[in-house]
């Protein structure tokens, strides 16, 4: 196995990382894919082997100590520069199972302790055409292996990490806003003014985390590292009751929703996944699975609060529906 | 001997706008120190309560600052690119304008980059632009070019002036002790002998021609800071150009309105004359038709191959901007272009209000440019909250751009208070060329 250097001292925590993504789908896919691991858990002394599934459906006998043994650990703005080693972190939304429940959206938020309106993930309504079939967009940062923020950043306040994952650290961020302008996705938000929870500092800040958040600095959706370092899902996937959300590894080519563990390749290549706005060449992390087949008819989502169905007011569908004293 | 006595002769002509102020003027520096005070208020505000208090949100990070950086930064950059031009070629009749554009230059390129500083999050983080800069960001090619024009600026500026502070050390017995200090330390032991004044000629042509090229540096990487980013109405490969033009035009139009209200309040009719007015009014010709033509280009490539996203933007100003949109690209070109095409139109107020109309319709497609392209990205903006949808300025953003202005005018004011507006050492040099080749035009 490689990473031999990370084995000894304070690293030690990141030791399970190498197969951090393989005991997350062992916490939520329980014991048909993976025998012998409770994530976590494991305080065992170094020699004891535990045995794992791998993806190709082979089981390994590892370590006891490459198993996480610090998840509550802080990273600091240093380590978190880093990436988590032999990751490639993906996401891959399927379209045809959202229904706008907006739960993704509510889990993030608590999450990282944003405000009402202040939305990592946001869910978009879209309609590509007039005759187009419009469908619900949950919308994450991409993660772009060309990160266009990263590039224009002038301080190195935001950066890419090995594992893919596009982060900011906000007590090197300066405010400039220049990631806001160049981010084709409007994935970044700004913290105007002060507020009184930026204070707390009873959580030390984390690049990972985004908490406490600090006045004129810039965030955005961050894959939640502090979850995979302890082998768990990202907020808005655990949250999401459709399944809608996949998350995983590339490198180990899996991606799960917490119910369900796929291939990744094999994913994307039966149900035609697809990359939003592949043409700007950001060559995004986050696919879509186009909005075939679907479990539920648009109108399912309509059935939020008036204030947020108000933002969906200019979608052809949605005037349509109102026309037709509907909604 | 008779240099002596006409650099004498000279100074007494000129001193009293340094010395005396009437009480218009005074008039005018506490209403501009008044207007600048309520910047400050503003600026106090916003340093305190953070920058919710301007009308700029998550999708309109970028506001009316921006555009006043813009606007201020472009305006030194033509201004050194013109006076570098005069210089270089020696053109006729620069004297009596020069010393206007290389003040213009340096006073705007002073007050830029505050409006930079206003938007940024963390002020108290700016040093980290040189703890951790990355040279890959535009940004930083940018802080690199400005501090080098600054300097680069200055330099000259200030290689100009040489010569007037010698003859004012040596021609005012009667002023004040600390401004005779001041002018003899300023002077630097210039005492206009031939060898002097030859190396200080070579040194200011040089300096002329770097000042050029620094400017034309500094336009494309501003421009550049625009259309690099993936943004439907900035990423454009002619914007570093366009802001060459727009920036002369603007620059151009300063001058003129400068030269209007310097001759009037100063009664310096015998040097600011109206061949000057006629002059800057057909290269003001040129260049608005150059920047028609560039506007044109620009939105007609967009309109034509109507990209989803250029279509919703040209939507966006064609409906919320459509009066915006016809002043800043129809009026503030086509209305100068008319006045200063036909020469009878040509007069003194003519070409100067050609020349306010310019710079309102240029500060306008500056709005223009920058706002509506970040109210319409490529996801749309599914909100309900009005002012993440629509940017509209606040009084706190509308009081420091109005301190920018003031601030201008102000400095301008004080440093006519220190220097005659009209080189002195360009009127003897006039005035010895001329003997030597007494068939030229007498012409300043």
């Amino acid at each position: 196995m490689a990473n031999k250097k990370t084995e000894n001292g304070s690293e030690n925590r990141r030791n399970f990382l190498r197969l951090g993504l393989m005991s997350s789908v062992s916490a939520v896919a329980g014991a048909s894919l993976i025998s012998n691991l409770a994530t976590g858990e494991e305080k065992k002394a170094s020699g004891e082997k535990v045995r794992v599934l791998t993806p190709d459906g082979k089981m390994v006998e590892v370590d006891a100590e490459s198993i996480n043994n610090y998840p509550e650990a802080v990273i600091t703005p240093e380590e978190s520069r880093k990436g988590i080693p032999d990751k490639k972190f993906v996401m891959v939304i399927d379209l045809s199972k959202c229904k706008n429940a907006r739960k993704c959206v509510e889990g993030c938020q608590k999450a990282h302790k944003l405000d009402d309106h202040q939305e990592f993930m946001k869910v978009q309504l879209m309609q590509n055409n007039e005759e187009g079939s419009p469908y619900w967009l949950p919308k994450p940062c991409f993660h772009c292996d060309e990160p266009p923020c990263v590039t224009v950043c002038p301080t190195g306040a935001t950066f890419k990490r090995d594992d893919g994952i596009v982060l900011i650290d906000n007590e090197r961020c300066i405010g400039c806003k220049f990631c806001i302008t160049s981010c084709p996705y409007s994935a970044r938000t700004f913290n105007w003014g002060h507020k009184e929870k930026f204070d707390d500092k009873s959580q030390p800040y984390s690049p990972e985390t985004q908490v406490p958040a600090a006045e004129g600095t810039v965030m955005k959706c961050d894959f939640c590292p502090d979850m995979l370092r302890q082998g768990k899902l990202p907020y808005c996937a655990s949250s999401c009751p459709m399944g809608v959300i996949y998350f995983g590894d590339k490198n180990e080519d899996i991606v799960t929703n917490g119910t369900e563990t796929v291939s990744f390749s094999q994913l994307i290549k039966d149900r035609g996944g697809y990359r939003h706005l592949e043409h700007l060449g950001t060559k995004p992390n986050v696919y879509y699975l186009p909005a075939v087949n679907r479990q539920f008819p648009v109108e399912r989502g309509f059935d939020v609060d008036e204030e947020i169905l108000d933002r969906y007011k200019d979608v052809p569908i949605v005037k349509e529906f109102k026309e037709q004293g509907k909604l | 001997m008779d240099v002596i006595k006409r650099k004498k002769e000279l100074v007494q002509e000129f001193s009293p706008m340094l010395e005396k102020s009437t009480k218009t003027s005074k008039v005018w520096i506490a209403f501009l120190v008044g207007v600048i005070l309520v910047g400050l208020v503003a600026f106090v505000i916003q340093v305190v309560k953070g920058h919710i208090v301007t009308g700029m949100r998550d999708n309109v990070v970028w506001g009316i600052y921006i555009i006043n950086f813009i606007f201020f930064v472009c305006l030194s950059y033509s201004g050194a690119f013109i006076s570098g031009i005069l210089h270089f070629f020696k053109t006729p009749w620069k004297n009596s304008v020069s010393r206007i554009v290389e003040i213009i230059t340096v006073l705007s390129l002073i007050i830029g980059p505050i409006f930079i500083l206003l938007c940024i999050g963390r002020l108290d983080r700016l040093y980290y632009l040189f703890l951790y800069p990355r040279i890959q960001s535009p940004i930083t090619w940018d802080i690199i070019a400005i501090m080098t024009d600054l300097l680069g600026c200055f330099i000259y500026l200030y290689l100009t002036f040489i010569p007037d502070f010698a003859m004012l050390r040596d021609n005012s017995e009667n002023a004040p002790k600390w401004r005779q200090k001041l002018y003899k330390t300023l002077a630097i032991k210039y005492y206009d002998t031939p060898t002097q004044r030859e190396t200080l000629h070579k040194i200011t042509r040089t300096m002329s021609v770097m000042v050029i090229a620094l400017a034309i540096v500094a336009y494309s990487v501003l421009a550049w800071i625009f259309s690099l980013t993936l943004q439907p109405g900035w990423n454009s490969s002619i914007f570093a150009p366009y802001f060459i033009i727009a920036g002369l035009y603007s620059g151009v139009s300063v001058i003129i309105i400068a030269m209007y209200l310097i001759r009037k309040f100063y009664h310096l009719d015998h040097y600011i004359r109206k061949v000057h007015f006629m002059g800057a009014g057909v290269i003001l010709l040129i260049i608005s038709l150059l920047f028609g033509y560039f506007t044109f280009s620009e939105y007609f490539s967009r309109w034509f191959s109507h990209k989803i996203e250029d279509v919703k933007l040209l939507d966006t100003l064609f409906n919320r901007y459509f009066w915006n949109f016809i002043f800043a690209n129809y009026i503030g070109v086509l209305v100068p272009v008319v006045i200063l095409f036909f020469k009878k139109f040509r007069t003194i107020k003519s070409v100067t209000f050609a020349a306010v109309i310019a710079i309102l319709g240029l500060y306008m497609n500056r709005y223009l440019i920058v706002v509506p392209t970040l109210e319409s990205p490529y996801m749309p903006i599914q909100d309900t909250r009005p002012e993440y949808i629509q940017y509209t300025a606040t009084w706190i953003e509308w009081a420091l751009s109005f301190a920018g202005i003031a601030a201008f005018i102000l400095f301008f004011i004080l440093i006519m208070k220190l220097v005659p507006i009209i080189p002195m050492s360009g009127i003897i040099d006039h005035e010895r060329e001329q003997k030597r080749k007494p068939h030229l035009s007498n012409n300043h």
